[in-house]
């Protein structure tokens, strides 16, 4: 209950109604409530039983159960957590090595000048067109070749290979950026050119360091066709699968145990999640920024 | 990486001119040194792993091939010659281009061309409008707006591997997807989604709620770019709120648009992921794409040949929308080459 004092100066006049704000929410709402929901369900119908979901697919859990997602977590034989970990230890070595290789050749490509620069250049822009599913058979088999069929550097070396082009096309203009005259007085002072790439470019290069790092992150977190040809094909035991290969081999060798499948997937959903809440500038500003060019 | 290269002894102890020559000379080296040294493992990893692979996808793709022995093996063919005869086709696998005419003769295959089509066809006239609108309308001070953009944006932040099987899940009949419908009316029996007559239209509708976060947020970020004052100058001179967007925002949303319908139209063809997870394709290749029946092939089949022949047929395609693309729509945004990233269905 509000109640209003008298001596309260009158509320500041509304400049005027807007009768579309109502439906922009609406819409707003709409929109929000689709995307949402189909998470939420099967966050929400984790904690139902194997018994309640066989009675009716769908339903508020009564009782709340948490044995499903304390098996999939806790469980003797559950696979979540070396999953997770191979999932992390393939995500953070892409990165790296994306990272790394990639401000190198895009600092040479950016601010050198030489014959095949621009060769160089759109031979790696080029390589947007270039999906991995046009790559997996012939690459496999190298792999195999190689030795590496089954390894997670099998996953994780072709991942940098397939990472790099957008890595240098965001890269590049970003580097190109940096004024001249910073390299010039740094010049001045007695600096090498790699001088200046260490102690001046990098620092300054940092937010888009981290993020071409972040989406080569999320990229490798959500692969799927390499980890399946490598991994899934390549005779790992599902205990070095990454997350998005266990989902999917969970939920086939357990179809029968849907309140498993339902915590295990809305498990799997949560490293995205909480990356994402943290990295959200990163994400939506990398990408965004990168497509406006 | 410490570059400080040994200067000389002086041999030719001669005027300076000399010297600076030397000097000079040192100093080219020492860049291409630089250049060599920073861009060569860049380099080694994307020709041997991106460009190599591609290429060889072009040679096995002429020969019958199960990814084992060797493609042409000259001494089994010298020891059938010494009988006078060709010998079996395992001395020698190249078949030409057979393995494509049997890809562009297969009903399979050319239905799997016509999926990826489809949903390009269907992004371009369902999903663009209606990200664009939904851009249009929240493109506004609002309350909540940030919230409203991190809800938005979740589902495109999940792989599509964990949102195929949340959709799978979800699109079992009684489950949440036909309990939703319930609950806004529908009453009655629901169709079996993923039925062969709806399921590339199931398909879609995951991969536009999967995608389209990400369209109303870039269309929100070009839309950032058009000036407030024009709108405004035509709202004074007494256009309507449709009017101004017709005839203003629209046209300067335009580079937007085009680079999100180029990301989109590759991704369609390229779909791979969210249709193994769901459907593997089926049922009864109802729902194969390229790429699915690319890896069906391949990897079920071991027809190593073959299946790099639809890989080759897959990138032709990729490769000629692009360029026509980037021809016909895109050089008046971009100069050069092919730029953009992410991937959007």
């Amino acid at each position: 209950m509000v109640t209003v004092d008298i001596d309260t100066p009158p509320a500041r006049r509304r400049r005027k109604i807007d009768w579309s704000a109502p439906f922009v929410y609406f819409v707003a709402l709409a929109v929000v409530g689709t995307a949402v929901s189909p998470v939420l369900y099967v966050i929400i119908s984790g904690f139902r039983t194997t018994k309640q979901l066989n009675e009716n697919l769908a339903g508020w859990p009564d009782p709340w159960t948490f044995s499903t997602y304390a098996r999939v977590l806790f469980g003797a034989d559950t696979l979540f957590w070396s999953q997770a970990f191979t999932s992390t230890v393939v995500a953070i070595g892409t990165t790296a090595g994306v990272v790394v290789f990639g401000v190198m050749a895009a600092f040479v490509i950016a601010r050198y000048s030489f014959k095949g620069r621009t060769l160089m250049y759109s031979l790696f822009t080029a390589g947007l067109l270039f999906p991995v599913s046009v790559a997996i058979l012939p690459l496999s088999i190298m792999l195999r070749t190689f030795g590496l069929n089954g390894s997670f550097l099998g996953v994780v070396i072709p991942q940098i290979a397939f990472a790099l082009p957008t890595t240098i096309i965001i890269l590049v203009p970003f580097l190109r950026a940096i004024p001249k005259e910073l390299e010039d007085a740094a010049m001045i002072d007695g600096t090498s050119r790699v001088g200046f790439f260490w102690r001046i470019l990098l620092p300054l290069a940092t937010p888009g360091l981290v993020t071409v790092g972040v989406l080569a992150f999320v990229g490798s977190w959500n692969a799927y066709l390499l980890p399946l040809f490598v991994l899934g094909a390549g005779g790992t035991d599902p205990s070095g699968y990454t997350l998005p290969l266990g989902v999917q081999q969970f939920s086939t060798q357990y179809s029968a145990d849907t309140a498993g499948v339902l915590a295990f997937t809305s498990l799997a959903m949560i490293p995205a999640l909480v990356f994402f809440l943290f990295a959200e500038r990163r994400i939506v500003g990398g990408l965004t920024g990168a497509v406006k060019g | 990486m410490a570059t400080a290269t040994k200067v000389g002894p002086a041999v030719t102890a001669g005027p300076t001119p000399a010297g600076a020559t030397k000097k000079k000379l040192t100093n080219a080296v020492r860049k291409r040194l630089e250049i060599a040294l920073f861009t060569g493992p860049a380099l080694i990893f994307y020709v041997m792993l991106v460009i190599l692979p591609i290429a060889l996808a072009a040679v096995y793709s002429v020969f019958r091939w199960d990814g084992l022995g060797p493609l042409v093996d000259p001494t089994c063919i010298e020891a059938y010659a010494a009988n006078g005869s060709q010998g079996p086709n395992y001395c020698n696998r190249f078949v030409g281009f057979e393995n494509y005419e049997r890809a562009l003769t297969d009903p399979t295959f050319l239905g799997a061309i016509g999926h990826n089509f489809f949903i390009v066809a269907l992004s371009l006239l369902i999903q663009g409008p209606l990200a664009i609108g939904i851009a249009l309308l929240l493109n506004r001070k609002m309350r909540g707006r940030a919230v409203l953009r991190l809800l938005i944006f979740i589902p495109y932040v999940l792989s599509e591997v964990v949102a195929g099987l949340a959709w799978k899940l979800l699109l079992l009949p009684n489950a949440g997807f036909d309990s939703a419908l319930e609950l806004f009316g529908w009453k009655g029996d629901k169709p079996n989604w993923l039925e062969p007559d709806l399921v590339m239209w199931t398909m879609f509708a995951i991969l536009t709620w999967k995608y389209i976060g990400f369209a109303v947020l870039l269309m929100l970020a070009g839309l950032q770019g058009v000036p407030e004052e024009l709108s405004e100058a035509a709202q004074i001179d007494g256009a309507s709120w449709w009017q101004t967007q017709r005839h203003i925002t629209l046209p300067l949303l335009g580079p937007t648009i085009r680079i999100w319908a180029f990301l989109s139209i590759i991704g369609a063809l390229q779909l791979f992921d969210m249709v193994w997870v769901t459907t593997k394709g089926g049922p009864n290749f109802a729902s194969s794409t390229m790429a699915t029946y690319l890896v069906e092939i391949g990897s079920s089949r071991q027809q190593i040949g073959y299946g790099t022949a639809v890989a080759v047929i897959l990138f032709l395609i990729s490769l000629v929308i692009a360029l026509v693309y980037q021809r016909f729509a895109l050089n008046r945004d971009l100069e050069g080459a092919v730029t953009g990233i992410g991937k959007v269905k």
